[in-house]
This record gives structure tokens, sequence and C-alpha cells, in this order.
């Protein structure tokens, strides 16, 4: 079983936990994901691997508390087994020749971007990491992403906390002063991801992106997480997760992600009054 | 004396404006009584054309006989010796071009009710109190079956009696492959599948779930790594299809492997699941398989209009003719020679439509089949809001990339000869991963193969 080693919150939002899966821990790489069930009644959930541990066989998970699942898995405890833990799922990020790059994060997509920053700092690629947060209060993963860049410019929306603006901006004004990037990498809301990759695309900087749309089996087999890559329709989950980020067609993938939103409301609402029972 | 009745016995269903309100079981099955009189309807030919019409020879006039005898387990044997999964096969096996196709009671009035006494016997057998299982003695080799679908059931069934350590790795959470995400409950019942595989792991049979392999573990690890001597590849074909037109990924368009998964794997069309699924209003669903009809008579079952639109005519559907009358009866509409070109959208992203083209036949193409082509400027709109598109599926790359020389077909499919063994020494594949989507039965002909090939290549190594 897929036991929580450990459990801690990372804001009031955000978690992190370490699960037993030493199976997925043997062969995961940053950018891949797996899928969860919390019981034997819930959905599969996909959750990008944010840090591995080969030798203790866990694998390391940084969620934000959105829906129904999300609400559950973050009222689980050390000790406790999720029901299925299947990965590591996708393609690993590619890193090759790589030699100087901008690790682009936003809010939670931080958990997912970190890994991807560690690994090319690792390889001994120059790494500026660039992070945003609506505030102070939802920062995550700061010590880490400072450790593993050469440059960290935080950002956040109300200026709590570092400078106050976009990541787009704080990314603008290093391509201006001078930087050239060989490719800068994006992880976090689509909106974000979408005005990084118009900025990059005008400076002609090759831009990757990982996206994290609705699935199901991540193996190919339902769909449900195509999107649109020049053209071309691709899965996120065995094409993906990264793609070109001058090709992709974020607004159907804004559309496609909003889906189900009243669905994931009216659940995290229903498990939000369920604990509220228990208590 | 042989029953002379020119008809099959009817077998009690659900009614249809009942049936397509609900999930449960169509077709109720057959009393005793009917099994036994529909039984005595067999000539028992002694050439025995059924037999050579099932992709797994079982001996068919011999399980008849017994059940118009009343000796329903001595009938249950017989089949089980050619056949792994009887109560599934006798619900979704394509009878009619197979066992029954072949009945001489076929030639003047309808054939024997081959399919229906299989699943009685089946059934019957299941209702008795189980007997205590022995277990075959370990023969000391350790072999990996890829996938828990039709054709690594067989082929796990098959090499566990012969004493092998036989370890099924599963990519989803739930064992069954196709007979648990895909057919639908009202069609084939998800305990009979699970008891099926329950009685693989009463004999020895390891399932693990949660196993991608090519991700989490590759053939080659499995085979170097952990001493599995031979393996058997029965991934299926579980990638879908799409039509590449405009519109096709908008909010509400599904392929049928996603809309069934929701439903049958994930349990959506239950009151509270945490898996969503928005079969809307009215529903359009493109394709002609049984795949097709499955995914239709759920989306009528979630409370939707629905329309099948195919671009051939109703004799060159390829379902099975049972699953067509079902769904005809259950109120659903079909558009025949009717292709869509395009899907179109709501302001916010969301189906609205759906643009087809009207078709006509014209010289068979290289199927055999009648070639559909358009009627310039004959274009209409269906009024949709959610589309389902169920237009086949291939065989899952993963296995492929991941599995050094490991050859296959350029439409993907995995290169095995009649035995199943492919192109790497010690690996056998079987099922929909080699032939493209078949059936359950051929599958299961497949990896019953593939099982005496590999026993062969294990016991003269």
């Amino acid at each position: 079983m897929f036991e929580i080693l450990e459990k801690k919150s990372l804001n009031p939002t955000v978690t992190l936990m370490k699960i037993y899966a030493p199976r997925v821990a043997k062969k995961a790489e940053p950018g891949q994901f797996i899928i969860l069930r919390t019981d034997s009644e819930g959905e599969r959930i996909p959750l990008t691997v944010a840090d591995y541990d080969r030798e203790k066989g866990s694998i390391t998970i940084i969620f934000q508390i959105v829906g129904g699942t999300t609400e559950k898995l973050n009222h689980m405890n050390e000790g406790d087994c999720l029901q299925d833990f299947v990965g590591p799922l996708g393609r690993p990020t590619e890193t090759e020749g790589l030699k100087k790059v901008a690790v682009v994060g936003g809010g939670v997509g931080c958990a997912i971007a970190y890994p991807v920053a560690k690994k090319l700092h690792e390889l001994g690629v120059e790494v500026h990491s660039i992070v945003g947060f609506r505030n102070k209060d939802l920062v995550i993963l700061e010590d880490e992403f400072r450790a593993a860049s050469s440059k960290f410019v935080l950002m956040s929306d109300d200026g709590s906390v570092g400078e106050k603006g976009l990541v787009t901006d704080a990314l603008k004004k290093l391509i201006e002063s001078g930087e050239k990037y060989d490719r800068v990498i994006t992880i976090g809301p689509l909106i974000m991801m979408k005005f990084v990759c118009r900025l990059t695309k005008e400076y002609e900087i090759p831009t990757v992106a990982s996206m994290n749309p609705i699935m199901i089996d991540g193996t190919g087999m339902c769909g449900g997480c195509r999107l649109t890559v020049g053209g071309e329709t691709k899965f996120a989950c065995v094409d993906g997760p990264e793609f070109d980020g001058h090709l992709i067609d974020f607004d159907e993938a804004m559309a496609r992600g909003a889906m189900y939103k009243p669905f994931e409301r009216h659940a995290h609402e229903e498990a939000c009054n369920l604990f509220k029972e228990v208590k | 004396m042989a029953n002379m009745s020119l008809k099959k016995n009817e077998m009690p269903v659900q009614a249809p404006d009942v049936r397509n309100k609900n999930f449960a079981e169509v077709a109720l099955g057959y009393t005793e009584e009917q099994a036994i009189d529909e039984a005595k309807r067999c000539l028992n030919c002694k050439n025995k054309p059924c037999t050579t019409g099932c992709p797994v020879q079982i001996d068919i006039p011999a399980f008849i006989a017994q059940v118009a005898e009343g000796n329903f387990a001595e009938a249950y044997k017989i089949i089980t010796q050619s056949s792994s999964l009887p109560a599934v096969c006798g619900r979704v096996c394509p009878q009619e071009n197979q066992c029954e196709g072949k009945c001489v009671r076929g030639i003047k009035g309808e054939p024997v009710a081959i399919g229906r006494l299989e699943r009685f016997v089946a059934d019957w057998h299941n209702a008795q109190p189980e007997a205590p299982v022995e277990k075959p003695a370990p023969n000391g080799h350790k072999v990996a079956i890829i996938g828990s679908g039709p054709s690594g059931l067989a082929c796990a069934g098959d090499l566990i009696k012969k004493g092998y350590d036989v370890t099924i790795f599963e990519a989803l959470h739930v064992a069954g492959g196709v007979l648990s995400y895909g057919i639908p409950e009202f069609r084939l019942p998800k305990a009979i599948v699970q008891k099926e595989i329950e009685g693989l792991k009463a004999l020895g049979v390891k399932v693990e779930t949660n196993t991608v392999v090519g991700r989490t573990v590759s053939v080659d690890e499995l085979m170097k790594e952990e001493g599995f001597e031979s393996v058997f590849i029965g991934s299926g074909a579980g990638l879908p299809r799409f039509m590449n037109i405009p519109g096709e990924n908008l909010s509400g368009v599904y392929s049928a492997n996603e809309f069934l998964t929701r439903i049958n794997l994930m349990k959506a069309y239950k009151e509270g699941s945490s898996t969503p699924i928005k079969a809307g209003t009215s529903a359009v669903i493109v394709g002609g398989g049984n795949v097709a009809m499955d995914a239709a008579r759920c989306a009528k079952r979630l409370g939707a209009d629905v329309t099948i639109v195919y671009r051939r005519t109703e004799k060159e559907l390829p379902a099975r003719a049972e699953e067509v009358e079902h769904a005809m009866e259950e109120g659903i509409v079909f558009k025949f020679l009717t292709n869509p070109t395009e899907i179109t959208a709501t302001e916010d992203g969301w189906v609205k439509g759906v643009i087809c083209q009207q078709m006509e036949l014209s010289e068979p193409d290289a199927s055999g089949r009648a070639k559909p082509v358009p009627i310039d400027g004959a274009f209409f709109e269906i009024k949709a809001d959610c589309v389902i598109m169920s237009i086949g599926t291939s065989p899952n790359p993963l296995i492929k990339a991941t599995t050094d020389g490991l050859d296959t077909q350029k439409w993907g499919g995995i290169i095995a000869d009649e035995d199943g063994l492919t192109s790497k020494e010690g690996v056998y594949a079987g099922g929909d991963a080699v032939t493209g989507a078949a059936t359950v039965i051929l599958a299961m002909g497949a990896g019953k193969k593939a099982a005496a090939a590999m026993d062969e290549y294990l016991q003269n190594k």
C-alpha cells in the first residue's frame, strides 16, 4: 500500500506529502507525473512529481486544495495509505544541451518548476528562477529555489513579498537587461503560461510549457487530456506534459480545463461539509 | 426427439423504456426449463459446424447435449476445457458470425441459441456454492502477463493450471481491461468480470494493478532484473482515434473510451460519484461499432436524447445485430449515410452542434464494404451539447517505444506469428495489441494459443 510517510503544510492551501511507492520512485524524473486515488470510491487525479528519493522509495507530491479529492487528500495523515498511486507517467523534462535557462513558476506550479530547476542546477546549467505568488502567505519553496538558482526573483501580485508585479514583468526585465537564455521553462496557471509564451515569442526564445489538463488514465487511453499544439491534437499524458509553448492553443486548453468547474466547486463544498460534520 | 421449433427460445429482457433509464443488465438469462427446451433444438451434428465457427473450438454439441439432460455441471466442465471466460463470452461474443452462424438449424429458421446456453451454464455454475480450489503444483518457472483484459486473463488461466508462477501487470487500478473500463454494466455486469478474476487469483495468479509497463517498469527489466522467463503482451488497443475535423477539442467532445471509462471504471453514472460526466441533453455518437452502441446506450441512460451518425447504411453497421436492435428499441435515433465534417461551438467553447454531410454508397472498397462518398453541397446540422467519437482505437505505442527489439506494424500492431511469438525471444503477444480492435473471444483465443507456445518454449529451454 502507498503509505503517507510525511505530511507538511506549505501554506494554508498547499500541502506536501511523501508517499511510499518504490516502483515509481525507482524511475521518476523531473517533469513526470503520477495519478492517485485516495479511496476505493475516489476519482483519479494527476499530480506532478515534486521530488523523489530512490533509496527510501518515496515520491514527493505537492498539491493545492481545489476540489473534493484534494480536500480529502489533505485530511489524510502520516501513516494513512492511499488506495492507488501509479506512475511515473509522461515524458521527463528534456535537459540535453542546455546552458542557461529561465524557470518561470506561478503559484502551486512552482512545486513542479522546482524539481526541474534543481535537476538543471545539478547538471551544471545556469538557472534563473522567477516565481510569482498572489501574496506573502502563499509563497512556497523559496529556500529550495534559491539553492538551485544563480539568480532568483520573487514576485507577488500585491507587493507583500518580493517585487510587486507579474512574472512576465520580471522575465522581460531580465531579457532586456541582456540575459541570453537558450530556453524558458514555464509552469503555472494557463493564463500565466500563455503570457510568458507570448513574451518569449517576441524575443524568439524557445519555451516549454508544462500542461496539467484533466485526465483519467494517464496512459493515452481516454484522450481527455488532448490539446492542440501547432494545429495538431496531442495527448498531454503520453506526448507531454511539456510542449513547445509557442505552439500551444492556450485558449482552447483554458476552455477544456473549465469543463467541470461547477462540479468541482460542488464536490469541494461537499467534502468540506463532510469534514465539518466529522469535527 | 429434437425440439423442431424454428425459433429460438426468447430470452427475457428488461422492457426498453424501463432499461433505458437504468444501468442494470438488459438480458435476464434463461430459466432451467428454457435452457433445456432450447438445448433440445440441437441436432447434435456429427461434423460440428458450430465448433468450427468458434475461435476457441468449444465442443458445442457436447455441452448442449448435457444441458438437454439437465447435467449443467457437466456442461460447464466441457465449456471450460476450451474457454476461460464463459460467463463473459456468453454475453458479448458475436455468435451470429461464429458458432450460430454455422448452425444447421439456421438454414431454415433460427440457429440454436448457443450464446444464451453458454451464458446459462456459466451463470448456473457461478450460482453454485464454491468448491474449494486445488492450486496446481508449481513448476518453478516465472512468467509475466501485461494487461488484464481477455487475452491476458486467458493466457494467465492456462499457464497457472500448468504450474507456472504467473503475475499480471495492469496499468489501471482495476483488473479486467476492456471488460472493466469499456463494456457497460448493463451488457456485462462487473461482478461477473471480478468473479472470473477472483477465480484466477484463487488458483495463484498474482495481479499487480497500478503498473504501467513501459513507464513503471519495462519488459526488458521484467526479464533481466525481475526473473520473468517469458512475457505475454496483451495490452490491447486503447488509443482512441479522432476524425481530425474542426471543433473536435471543444468542451463536451469525448472519445468513446473516455466517456465509457468515466461511466464503467469510475462509476460516474452513480449518484455521488466523484468523477463527473456530461452526456448533455442531446448527444451525437459518431460510429457504428459495438463501442458506439455502448456509448449511445449509456448516454441515453444518463438522460440525453441520442443520435448515432454512421457514414454507411444499416446493413454495413459493424456492431452485433443484437446491440443495434437493443439500441433502436431504447429510442436511439440512427442517421445513416451521414458523416460529420465540423463540430460547432458556443461562445464559451462548448459543443453547439455537428455539421454533417450526406453520403451515398459507391463501389466496394478494400475492406469489401461499399464505399461511402460525399454528396456535394448536401450539409445539415444536428444540434448537440455532447459529441462522442467512436471511430476505433489503435494499439498503445508505449510498450513498443520502451522495449528493445520488439517489431510492430506501421499502424502500431505488434508483429507476432500464429503462436503469438514476437520478434523478441521469450516475448509473446496477442489480442487487440496484435490485431487492432477486435473481439473478446478472438483475444481470448490468442491468449490461449500464446500460453501453449510459452509452455512449450519454457519446457524446452
